[in-house]
């Protein structure tokens, strides 16, 4: 970790550098961290990107007011009541119209106290501009009880491309329940990908995408592990109401005793709509379970929608095709494994193909 | 090189191979003929050690050591090798990356994997999931391209030349006598290999010593090959195991 953040405990910095945020200047085009409800950095080094916290962005746009809480509804659930108080914070960033800018924005919400975090974050990109984040979640080690509770909407004008890649590193007595929503314009392209792979007590999400504009595209990717007692409820909905516009909703889940639910909705409300909905589970313990719920909706007769869903074991084949090029058996689990959780994901920057490898690095051992 | 000693074997209880008696010196190459469904298949999978074929009698030695209770990788790392007729799809794990296991293995230099790539035509494909989308000739050559990498001492082909055009059966061909050192004099031969194949295209390219042919699990006949997949093209296998088989008709029983 820099100097820049200076402050910070000596355990967090441990904790942050373990999890893999990158907080250098170098490699980020803009940082941005939370600890509870306290904004702690958050600076931009690229000029066509802007960082801030949130309650500053409400201080210095009135236009933002126009896009609060206006794709999450408040009154949603009672979580989303629980975010609309005083003390909530979370990130603005904003790419400015027409920049591209090559390095990815890093912003990162830590939980260290035994309260609820509560986060309301707001992501514009601007016409013709392109924008990729990581958003990195992780609470603080041997923390006995914990919620986190985000807000996050997602704004991608014409033309625009933002990708959101977000990372969860939670702990066993953590629940978590973001709270997500995106409204892409003409020839919009909006990239999710979601990742959680160490234990957590709950998390429970299923953020909705509308296709508003012409020609707008969703990918939405999620690489799920649930270890012992974890329970991960969650998935994407694309709602497509433009004209040529297109949603493949991917996930790949991983039993290792935890319970998975993986959702996907796609609702083809435009005469053209195409959508593909794709579940893989792998059971790696006796225990645990994984349910998959995928659910496809057309309202014209010309749309075009199709899902495939398998959930199963390790294919005992595919280890022996391994074993006769010299594999072992537990490097032939681990290759394959390792392949299942590799979906390709079109359109992503290196720097963050590189980053869930990494993740996925990270747990692979735990897993065989 | 390889020695099957009266092997028996089984698949979930069913006998697939009986009393097998094989013998390949280093620098053989077998070819091996037969109906479908009589067992050619299974003796590769019991040789290389598929955990679903049971030896129930028989020794399998390999390099002048007992392998029956060795494992695939086991058997694999002392020197053999398969190529499959029919191999899984394992998506998420590149081409590329099995190549460079199996040159890890073998001790290969990884830059002579864009050597046989090239030599395959298989470079497109590098970075791609195995066997995912590859039509059947693109399976055939990127099974033989994993085997030039691993570069074992005992070779195994199931079906390399079936469903595969002309021109992929000449590349194919041409890497397979690679393999098994057809190109140099009979003299320099050190590789071995058992090939499986019902056309015979592949021994336009190989020129194979011996042939074989495995009826209900037995082998029936030993013998030339080239003469006796012009037997087996004019009278049919059974034509060819009876003629093969007289004097000992006893030793089968339908």
């Amino acid at each position: 970790m820099p100097e820049r953040i200076p402050k910070l405990d000596k355990d967090i910095k441990d904790k942050l550098e373990k999890v893999g945020i990158e907080m250098d200047k170098e490699k980020r085009s803009a940082i941005f961290l939370q600890v509870d409800q306290n904004v702690e950095t958050s600076s931009s080094f690229a000029s066509g990107v802007e960082m801030i916290g949130i309650k500053q962005a409400l201080g210095k746009y009135d236009w933002l007011h126009d896009y609060y809480w206006k794709v999450v509804s408040k009154d949603k659930d009672q979580y989303t009541k629980e975010v609309d108080v005083e003390d909530v914070n979370g990130y603005f960033i904003r790419s400015l119209p027409g920049t591209k800018v090559d390095f990815p924005v890093e912003a990162c919400l830590y939980l260290k106290s035994p309260k609820k975090q509560k986060v309301h974050n707001i992501i514009i990109a601007e016409e013709n501009s392109e924008l990729n984040i990581i958003s990195g979640c992780a609470s603080h080690p041997g923390l006995t009880t914990g919620m986190h509770l985000g807000i996050s909407e997602f704004y991608v004008k014409k033309n625009a491309k933002l990708s959101f890649t977000m990372i969860h590193n939670w702990e066993t007595n953590i629940e978590v329940r973001p709270r997500s929503a995106a409204i892409v314009e003409d020839g919009g392209i909006y990239i999710s990908n979601y990742i959680i792979m160490n234990p957590v007590k709950i998390v429970q999400s299923y953020p909705t995408v509308h296709l508003n504009g012409d020609n707008s595209t969703a990918i939405m990717s999620s690489i799920i592990v649930a270890m012992d007692n974890s329970i991960v409820d969650t998935g994407s909905r694309v709602i497509i109401k433009g004209k040529g516009s297109s949603a493949e909703i991917l996930s790949r889940a991983i039993s290792k005793g935890g319970t998975i639910y993986s959702r996907g909705d796609i609702v083809g409300d435009s005469p053209d709509a195409k959508g593909h909905l794709e579940c893989m589970g792998m059971m790696l313990s006796e225990q645990g379970s994984i349910i998959a719920i995928p659910e496809l909706e057309a309202k014209h007769p010309n749309v075009d929608l199709s899902h495939e869903a398998a959930i199963g074991k390790i294919a005992e084949e595919e280890i022996f095709y391994l074993m006769s090029r010299g594999f072992t058996r537990d490097e032939a689990t681990a290759a394959i494994v390792r392949g299942f959780l590799d979906i390709e994901i079109k359109g992503l920057p290196i720097a963050l193909k590189k980053k869930i490898d990494e993740a996925i690095n990270l747990v692979e051992r735990e897993l065989i | 090189m390889l020695r099957v000693v009266n092997l028996g074997a089984e698949v979930e209880g069913t006998p697939i191979l009986n009393h097998v008696n094989l013998y390949i010196k280093e620098g053989q190459t077998y070819v091996l003929f037969g109906p479908n469904g009589n067992g050619k298949t299974s003796l590769l999978m019991t040789l290389i050690g598929n955990p679903s074929f049971k030896i129930t009698y028989g020794r399998i030695i390999f390099k002048g050591q007992d392998i029956n209770d060795l494992s695939t990788d086991q058997r694999v790392k002392m020197g053999m090798g398969i190529s499959f007729q029919y191999p899984p799809k394992v998506s998420g794990l590149k081409l590329i990356d099995m190549l460079f296991n199996c040159a890890k293995q073998s001790g290969t230099d990884p830059s002579k994997i864009y050597e046989y790539a090239q030599m395959l035509n298989m470079e497109k494909f590098l970075n791609r999931s195995l066997n995912v989308g590859f039509s059947g000739g693109e399976v055939k050559r990127s099974e033989v391209l994993q085997l030039l990498t691993l570069n074992p001492d005992l070779v195994l082909f199931d079906e390399p030349d079936s469903g595969v055009d002309l021109d992929n059966i000449a590349i194919i061909g041409s890497a397979v006598g690679d393999l098994l050192d057809r190109k140099k004099n009979k003299d320099d031969r050190k590789k071995s290999g058992l090939i499986i194949t019902h056309q015979g295209h592949i021994l336009d390219y190989v020129d194979a010593d011996y042939g074989l042919i495995l009826y209900k699990g037995m082998v029936a006949c030993v013998g030339d090959p080239y003469d006796m997949l012009d037997e087996i093209s004019k009278k049919g296998y059974e034509g060819c195991v009876e003629k093969c088989l007289k004097g000992f008709q006893n030793s089968i029983k339908t």
